[in-house]
């Protein structure tokens, strides 16, 4: 048997995932990969969410979306018609999902023949999962290496965080095959120090302390994000700095293996006269 | 708006309109084509190869079929890599590739 490319030189396939809905995957399965893909990295980003397409509004390549990651899966279209290039960052690709389509378009077979393609041309494959701990959610962490789950300091949110950790131990590939198992982190997200400070929200330890994973990152509460979204950007690419930008960049490189201090980063806010009197941004 | 022609609500941020434009052409594409809208495409796809192999051979792989929307128009590209030896293209003039838009 002629030996494949090197593992280490084959892409890595990474999960976003959390269980519960709205705590910011797609969010952050953007804002991941254009971080990674600024790096010189080759990035796609594959949205699982079969039937609730949003991945492609996030990125802002909408209106380009011909074929799709479930046409590819059903051998209706070729990978490379169905991949859609950044036009802000020439290594990262986009590969939409169906908005029409049901969750069982998808199956295993079809997923890991796209994502072994994946895997030779591109350095990252991230997954963004859709909610839930069903099908559509098993199908995007199965072949996993790695896993981002993003939690909100709450309680319904870890809660569910527990649970699909406990999948990604139990209900993936390497799991299954008994490899070294899927390397799971927690990225919190939408955390907001002032609730933290009047204890209407839980802390960081106390989140770290109950799922007991190694943490990835902070990344605040941040206005920034909707902005980001409302013009179709991952929010690290908007040229003004943000709080939730720096934390995602930070996260990007402790991904990589890169040793940086964890911080919890604010949006420098105007004081209370500024905010009388001060820009409306 | 605003009954007298101005507003006390400070000006909208842009990016909030950015949002509202890109969901209206979103939204009406999506709920014109109905809920088949992207499925035409393979098959449209698997037509053309069909009537193009009446004439020449060509591989599955050398048919190309992309779309763009940019501001009102929305164009569907076609490209079609003609086979090179004379044998196999009877009466094709274009060249190695051609774009049919
Ligand atoms: N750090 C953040 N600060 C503010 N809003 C955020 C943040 N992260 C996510 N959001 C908002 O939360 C909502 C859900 O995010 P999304 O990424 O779509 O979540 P999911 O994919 O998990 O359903 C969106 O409206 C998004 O703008
Ligand atoms: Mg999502």
């Amino acid at each position: 048997m002629t030996q494949l490319k090197e593992e280490s030189a084959r892409g890595r396939v990474i999960v976003i995932t959390s269980g519960k809905g709205g705590v910011g995957k797609t969010t952050s399965a953007a804002a991941i990969s254009a971080a990674i893909a600024k790096r010189g990295h080759k990035v796609v980003v594959i949205d699982f969410d079969v039937g609730l397409r949003n991945l492609d509004m996030i990125m802002g390549c909408e209106r380009r979306v011909v074929f799709d990651f479930i046409n590819v899966v059903q051998g209706d279209a070729r990978l490379s018609q169905a991949l859609i290039k950044d036009k802000r960052v020439e290594t990262l690709s986009i590969l939409p999902t169906s908005q029409t389509r049901d969750k069982d378009a998808l199956t295993n077979e079809g997923v890991e023949k796209v994502l072994e393609e994946l895997r030779d041309e591109f350095d990252y494959i991230i997954c963004d999962s859709p909610a839930g701990i069903e099908r559509g959610a098993q199908m995007a962490m199965y072949y996993a290496d790695e896993a981002v789950v993003v939690t909100n300091p709450e309680v319904s949110s870890v809660r569910d965080s527990d649970r699909v950790l406990g999948l990604l131990a139990s209900k993936t590939r390497r799991a299954e095959k008994g490899e070294t198992p899927v390397k799971s982190q927690v990225l919190l997200t939408r955390h907001d120090q002032g609730r933290i400070d009047r204890g209407e929200m839980m802390t960081v330890e106390d989140v770290l302390e109950l799922l007991a994973v190694p943490l990835l990152g902070i990344v605040p509460e941040s206005p920034a994000v909707l902005r980001a979204s409302n013009v179709g950007m991952p929010v690290v690419l908007d040229e003004t700095p943000s709080s939730a930008a720096a934390a995602y960049e930070d996260a990007v490189a402790r991904l990589l293996g890169e040793d940086v201090p964890m911080r919890i980063g604010t949006d420098k806010r105007p004081g209370l006269l500024g905010r009388f009197f001060g820009r409306s941004a | 708006m605003s009954l007298f022609g101005f507003s006390l609500k400070p000006r909208r941020p842009k990016s909030a309109q950015m949002a509202k434009d890109r969901l209206q052409i979103l939204l009406a594409h999506e709920r014109g084509k109905g809920s088949t809208e992207p499925d035409y495409l393979p098959a449209m796809q698997n037509d053309i190869l069909a009537v193009i192999r009446k004439y020449m051979k060509i591989e599955d792989n050398d048919v190309d079929i992309r779309m763009e929307s940019k501001d009102d128009i929305s164009s569907l590209e076609i490209n079609i890599e003609l086979p090179t030896h004379k044998s196999d293209a009877a009466g094709a003039k274009s060249g190695p590739k051609s774009a049919a838009r």
